[in-house]
């Protein structure tokens, strides 16, 4: 279980350009649970996400997993178990090694005594080939392939893949199919759901696609100004409509949310 | 003619060691590392002086050992001070030069008169006759390309080249780019020592200056290599790219050296503008297509 406590961050204190990113909040996140957040731009829902992978520590208050504070553990170390994607696929791989580099890159997190001078194993191999297989996009026969060359979508496939090769406690995917064409959107959209279904990942999802907040999952979080205003969960977030989740908005988040990259399409 | 060849492909493959150096910091690791210079008279003044003791293979394995160590000072300057990576390699590099006097006795120059070196040793068993000190310097760096390039498969080697090619990703992967940083300069310089160590007691002597603008040498090469076998395509020809650029810088130095087209004090000169003529070759090539491009369409269309 992950419980953040009462966090806050200031961006830039005391000059002009202060912004508080996190506001004194706090949310505790079951196991298997894969909740669906919202909010416009400058909510904080990627501050959030920083905070809790360690890229840089929150000015006060303290996360908590599984009964461990994390709060001070550095984002290498975190890494271990909480996995993490981001809107860039460029971001999650390393564009000159090949597939079967980045792969083995990612299962290292998996054994923390092995040799830093073995070479990857022709075991590791078949289970990175049977892994891709999976992705259904011919990328097992082009292991020897550099990352670099591959398109946007299978990238962030590969990436999803690594995230999940040894599974986390938690996944944090940042909008991570909004820089990809429809179709690739929602193969990676279905793959995260499979692999998140079939290890019960608990999952935390940033999306500004309104039907996908709704239809997946089971938790609804909104936020504006760097804290949590609504929370859904249960019997309140069945049946919930795209138009209950607008109105929510404008009732909690006022004009604010009144940005064009939300999609209302269906 | 015979000697400047063999002299040229000996001080080739001694000098690729710094090229080959260059290549783990600046291609693998992408980090300026300008502690090269005094790291090069550091294992030079280490292993010229060990010698001059009585040991020169222990020399060349102390010269390894305190490169390393230079390296180490530069990591944890720029990882743990947050000193940025550019300064952190002039810090230690400035440091580096008193450290080598003190290495040297506090004289500015070590000659060797009489005391055994590893190529009188080597020459001594009778093994290649003339040829020996090719033999000798050749046999270590294609030991050190094929260290370099078994290294760089390894998991630990990955993790380096991974720390170069997306840090954000390394991070991501439980893995602490501050420490694959350390561990790569470490490397790197020691590499770069044991290039200044074999040049010493191939010259017979450590001299105080003997490293100015060696950086800039190692990168003219390094580039020189991988223009002319392709080195970009695979890490084993970006390897082997060091000891070709060398080679061939060599051959162009003997050539200067014996006709005097450009006068000997020009070389550097010429080195550094190969060096930003490399570097640059890529940028201008694309501007110059897309101003010809421009020129042309624009015509066109009136």
């Amino acid at each position: 279980m992950l419980d953040i406590q009462n966090i806050s961050k200031i961006f830039n204190p005391g000059t002009v350009n202060e912004k508080v990113a996190l506001n004194g909040l706090s949310l505790k996140v079951e196991d298997g649970d894969f909740i669906t957040v919202v909010g416009s731009n400058g909510a904080g829902k990627s501050t959030l996400f920083n905070a809790i992978s360690g890229v840089f520590l929150a000015d006060s208050g303290k996360i908590i997993l599984d009964g461990e504070n994390i709060t001070f553990q550095p984002d290498y170390v975190r890494s271990r178990y909480i996995g993490r994607m981001f809107q860039d696929p460029l971001k999650g791989t390393a564009p000159h090694m090949t597939i079967e580099e980045n792969l083995a890159l990612a299962y290292l997190r998996a054994e923390k005594n092995s040799n830093p001078f073995s070479r990857i194993t022709r075991k590791e191999k078949e289970l990175f080939r049977e892994r891709l297989k999976m992705l259904d996009m011919g990328l097992e026969d082009r292991m020897n392939t550099p990352v670099g060359t591959l398109s946007g979508g299978q990238r962030q496939a590969l990436t999803l893949l690594m995230a999940t090769l040894v599974p986390p406690k938690i996944l944090l995917l940042d909008e991570h199919t909004a820089a990809l064409d429809p179709q690739a959107a929602e193969k990676i959209m279905n793959l995260t759901r499979e692999i998140t279904e079939k290890n019960h990942t608990t999952c935390l999802m940033v999306t500004h696609n309104l039907k996908q907040a709704v239809s997946i999952g089971n938790r609804t979080l909104m936020m504006a100004g760097g804290d949590i205003v609504v929370d859904l969960k249960g019997k309140e977030r069945d049946g919930l409509t795209i138009q209950d989740l607008m109105n929510l908005f404008k009732e909690h988040a006022g004009k604010e949310f009144d940005n064009d990259r939300i999609l209302l399409s269906e | 003619m015979l000697h400047i060849v063999q002299t040229a492909l000996s001080l080739g493959c001694i000098y690729s060691l710094v090229a080959l150096a260059l290549f783990l910091s600046y291609r693998v690791l992408d980090i300026a590392d300008l502690t090269t210079d005094g790291c090069f008279v550091l294992g030079m003044a280490v292993s010229v002086s060990s010698a001059a003791a009585g040991h020169p293979i222990m020399g060349l394995f102390l010269a390894i050992l305190a490169g390393g160590c230079a390296g180490i000072v530069t990591a944890l300057l720029q990882t743990r001070l947050g000193v940025p990576s550019i300064i952190a390699g002039i810090i230690t590099n400035t440091g580096l030069y008193t450290i080598n006097l003190m290495a040297m006795g506090w004289s500015s120059n070590v000659s060797l008169i009489k005391q055994e070196t590893i190529f009188t040793m080597f020459r001594n068993t009778g093994i290649g006759g003339s040829w020996y000190a090719i033999i000798l310097a050749a046999a270590i760096s294609f030991f050190c390309m094929f260290i370099m390039r078994e290294f760089l498969k390894t998991r630990l080697g990955l993790s380096i080249r991974a720390t170069g090619d997306n840090r954000d990703m390394v991070s991501a992967s439980s893995i602490n780019p501050k420490f694959m940083i350390t561990v790569g300069l470490f490397m790197s310089n020691c590499f770069t020592g044991l290039s200044g160590a074999i040049a010493g007691q191939l010259q017979k002597s450590a001299d105080i200056n003997a490293g100015t603008g060696i950086v800039v040498i190692g990168l003219a090469t390094l580039i020189i290599g991988e223009t002319v076998i392709n080195g970009r395509k695979s890490i084993s020809r970006n390897i082997l790219a060091c000891l070709v650029g060398n080679i061939i810088y060599r051959f162009i130095y003997a050539i200067v050296l014996q006709t005097r087209i450009i006068p000997i004090e020009g070389l550097k000169l010429m080195t550094a503008i190969i060096v930003a003529a490399a570097i640059a070759a890529p940028y201008v090539r694309t501007s110059l297509e897309i101003q010809k491009r421009a020129r042309r369409e624009l015509r066109d269309d009136a």
